[in-house]
């Protein structure tokens, strides 16, 4: 009997002892924890995924793109050079030649066509990008084509402002995939979207290796990139939800990146010599949506008093703790046109003499529908704190992340807390759903955030037209600049933080780089020590 | 006599479609059908009526409408409820499960993939927790009062009531951390993950087809500290189980006759007691197992293990309803096979039951 339970206790030491991980990572093979599991697609047409953005940053090349650390400067890539005609209608680009896609295959001007009408013609969730420009499934092959190998043509239904049409063709959606290789496996005339879900045909400083789902996704270099081939020769992203297990896995050496660490972990691995952090902010705002459905809120002083009553400074530092900023205005820093200033803080005082002014020195009693995690619920009792110092009731309904967008969606709130992050790199994007709402009424067929708070925004809808064809990127940030004055001033939006986006990682890990949007993270430029 | 009369009777009254061995199988196949047409009823209500709007999940938040209309009657929205739940049932019927909105696969296809990586770590634990289990219990049986018993009590105690979350993290800082016995989060090493086919799912197999007792030896490590989690639980349970049969075989009275006749303690405990503790403990098992089958959430979070657990969690904060009526059906025929075998199993421990 004591044998047996000491041979058993022998047995379980045995089978645990001589299997100890491997320290450190190889010299040329970056590995990644990330929360990669709402990558669904690997479909650049389809994808609008972060994880799905970041891929196709990095293992497809887009016609143009713009310098991380200064948007205003777009440049060629897969275009060496483009012309837009006297009218402002026709857009064309000259292809470079020489780029080779992983196959095998020549890039021609014929691939970047075909890549554009496929996004329209299959209509995934990113297609609206493009379709903004008055392209459909019947006109697109008109509207895009290949005049010939190096001649790209590409003709839009307004004089649009040039930045806003080539602003939209740096997003995932402007990626281009191998013509002949993605028909090569169509199935039931599908231009090869059920194999490209899972398949790889692009011609970027990375190719897809291997993707399990859930579980892992792998790249390899290109080594004949045409642009200099990474020093990475793999990229390996594991799937690790959890940001206790990516920061022991970060301490521990098996991996090189951890990128959702939160500020538990971030405050521990402070004095870790091992381990640097880098920061970038993100498009992301995180704001409160008021509806104008409620009595107390369509009242303009008392949706001034709200935006006295919020502690950003407080929030920012402790609940969001490294990975935010305070931004009040709807175009967050980086973007054309952004306004950076922040005009309100928490100011009590001033707050109740506003609600008394709307007739409410009493306060009232209102609801907020909250994402039932840590973060968004500990800013919503911040909130709920400050506001009841002017006698105003919050009531939290806390429920989970689509169950209260459902809910927001239909107009069903008092107040939303939420997270808004642009679809592209254009002002136009945030505008469009801040400033614009053409029908107020329940049954509009166009649904922006300034219609989900039952607000019209007036006069400010036809600006917001009238700056996507401002032709001057000049006059056309000073018309942005405008708008989100007026937005501040009288909107139905308390905006307060722009996201920061932050990667933990060894501190022989160089060059990685985080863009302002998720399909500009780059990994070629990555060198280790 | 006449008690005999009228259970003939009875017999012939229900002479047709359920008499005799054939009728005893189509009942069960009846029954089971009708328990399966009701969990899927109720799963597909409940989805129905969640809060969610399931499109949403498909297209995202910035979709345009016109996308968003489009999936919607794509997935058959617009129709009448009860029109919804007959095409689901019809496809059920012909095995397609649907597509699942949240991963664009067949929500079978999905099911494959992360089933195996469950099954291996519940069966993994399940072993752990018998093979430990067991003894600890008949040997807290034995000392029942001392400290032994006591300690076992502690021990399982502390197993029970210690949130998984904590333990699982808590292990990872020891184990993996600072005493380096175990692989880390990862069901294998991250530059090892491209050499593998997943032929059958189940890592440790897998790797053992490709020949390769690095691999295997590295997925061992990875899923020996998991499984040890898990199988605290069990174990604590099953230990628990074990002391009580095992108190309730001593006191009888054909131990003592053993006993009298002189034949060894050992034998006693471990061929007399345990033979005829064997057969309630299969059902504890079963049960334990058939538990640890539907995954562990945050045992599968906290280890980046991507099972079953996980995959309908995902689901139904999603609204993906096509992927939970899929998991569900897999969890409910997941328990049925494990109680069928647990019965096999009955039959080769009791001599009574195979007559």
């Amino acid at each position: 009997m004591r044998k047996l339970i000491a041979g058993l206790v022998m047995g379980t030491a045995l089978a645990t002892t001589p299997l100890a991980a491997q320290a450190e990572t190889p010299k040329n093979v970056l590995v990644m924890a990330n929360a990669i599991d709402d990558l669904i697609t690997l479909d650049p047409a389809g994808m609008f995924e972060f994880s799905g953005l970041e891929y196709a940053g990095n293992t497809y090349d887009r016609l143009i793109g713009f310098d991380n650390d200064d948007v205003s400067k777009i440049y060629g890539v897969i275009a060496e050079s483009w012309d837009v005609s006297e009218d402002g209608k026709t857009y064309t680009f000259k292809i470079r030649d020489g780029i080779k896609f992983a196959s095998g295959n020549d890039l021609t001007a014929e691939d970047a066509a075909f890549s554009l009408q496929r996004v329209i013609l299959l209509d995934g969730s990113p297609a609206f990008i493009l379709g903004q420009f008055g392209l459909t499934p019947e006109n697109v092959k008109e509207k895009i084509r290949a005049v010939d190998d190096s001649t790209l043509v590409m003709e839009v239904d307004k004089p649009y402002a040039p930045s806003f049409v080539l602003y939209c063709l740096t997003s995932g959606v402007g990626s281009v995939v191998d013509k002949e290789e993605v028909l090569a496996h169509e199935e039931d005339g599908d231009l090869g979207s059920n194999w490209m879900k899972t398949n790889y045909a692009g011609s970027g400083p990375f190719e897809l290796n291997k993707w399990v789902a859930g579980q892992s996704l792998s790249l390899k270099a290109n080594e004949d990139y045409w642009d200099g081939a990474p020093e990475m020769k793999r990229v390996i992203i594991r799937n690790v939800k959890e940001a206790a297990s990516q920061q022991l896995l970060l301490e521990k050496g098996d991996i090189d990146i951890a990128r959702n660490l939160e500020a538990d972990q971030l405050a521990s691995i402070k004095g870790d010599d091992d381990i640097k952090i880098m920061a970038k902010g993100k498009g992301a705002l995180w704001y409160l949506g008021l509806s104008q459905k409620n009595e107390y809120l369509s009242k303009p002083k008392v949706r001034e008093a709200l935006k006295y009553l919020v502690d950003y400074k407080g929030i920012s530092e402790t609940i969001l703790a490294g990975r935010s900023q305070v931004h009040q205005a709807f175009l967050p820093e980086g973007f054309l046109g952004a306004y950076n200033e922040n005009p309100y803080s928490l100011n009590v005082e001033k707050a109740k003499e506003l609600l008394a002014e709307a007739g409410l020195p009493d306060g009232f009693t209102v609801t907020m529908d909250t994402r039932n995690t840590t973060a968004v619920m500990a800013m919503a009792q911040s909130i709920q704190a400050t506001w009841s110092l002017a006698g105003i009731n919050l009531e939290i309904i806390p429920g989970d992340n689509k169950q209260t967008l459902t809910k927001y969606r239909a107009r069903q709130h008092d107040i939303y807390i939420g997270r808004w992050g642009p679809d592209y790199q254009d002002p136009h994007t945030n505008a469009s759903t801040f400033a614009w709402n053409p029908d107020n009424s329940d049954d509009a067929t166009a649904k922006p955030l300034a219609w989900r708070n039952s607000w019209d925004p007036k006069g400010m809808t036809a600006e917001v037209d009238a700056a996507t064809l401002e032709r001057d990127d000049a006059k056309r940030a000073a018309m942005y600049v405008d708008l989100q004055k007026k937005v501040l001033e009288s909107g139905p939006f308390v905006i307060m933080f722009q996201e920061t986006e932050i990667a933990s990682m060894r501190k022989n890990v160089n060059n990685f780089v985080l863009g302002p949007s998720f399909d500009n993270n780059y990994y070629r430029y990555v060198t280790k020590d | 006599m006449s008690a005999v009369t009228r259970k003939h009777r009875d017999g012939r009254r229900r002479a047709g479609l359920f008499s005799g061995k054939t009728g005893s199988i189509l009942r069960v196949v009846f029954s089971l059908a009708i328990t399966f047409f009701g969990l899927l009823l109720v799963t597909f209500l409940i989805g129905r009526v969640l809060p969610i709007d399931p499109v949403l999940a498909a297209v995202g938040d910035h979709a345009s409408q016109s996308t968003y209309d489009r999936v919607r009657e794509e997935m058959g929205l617009n129709l009448p409820l009860w029109q919804q739940f007959f095409i689901y049932i019809s496809n059920v019927l012909t095995g397609d499960f649907g597509t699942s909105v949240l991963t664009s696969n067949p929500v079978l296809e999905d099911i494959k993939r992360v089933f195996p990586a469950t099954l291996e770590l519940a069966t993994i634990a399940t072993l752990i927790g018998v093979i430990l289990g067991i003894p600890a219990g008949v040997f807290a049986a034995i000392n029942k009062g001392k400290w032994p018993d006591h300690v076992v009590r502690v021990i399982g105690l502390a197993g029970y009531s210690m949130p998984i979350f904590w333990l699982g993290l808590m292990g990872l800082l020891v184990f993996y951390m600072k005493l380096d016995w175990v692989a880390g989060p990862g069901r294998l090493d991250a530059f090892y993950v491209d050499f593998i086919e997943p032929t059958t799912g189940l890592m440790l197999v897998d790797t053992l087809i490709e020949g390769d007792m690095d691999l295997f030896w590295n997925a061992v490590s990875h899923i020996i500290l998991p499984a040890s989690i898990l199988a605290y639980f069990s174990l604590a349970y099953i230990a628990r189980m074990t002391r009580s049969f095992m108190l309730e075989q001593l006191s009888q009275e054909y131990i003592l006759t053993a006993r009298v006749k002189g034949i060894s303690e050992h034998r006693i405990i471990w061929r007399h007691a345990l033979g005829n503790v064997m057969v309630p403990l299969v059902t504890v098992i079963a049960l334990s197992y058939a538990n640890l089958l539907e995954g562990s959430v945050l045992t599968e979070i906290i280890f980046a293990w991507p099972g079953l657990g996980l995959y309908i969690t995902n689901s139904l904060l999603n609204a993906d309803m096509n992927a939970v009526l899929g998991g569900t059906v897999v969890v409910g025929a997941v328990f049925i096979s494990v109680n069928m075998l647990s019965d096999l199993l009955y039959r080769f421990l009791d001599p009574r039951a195979r007559r």
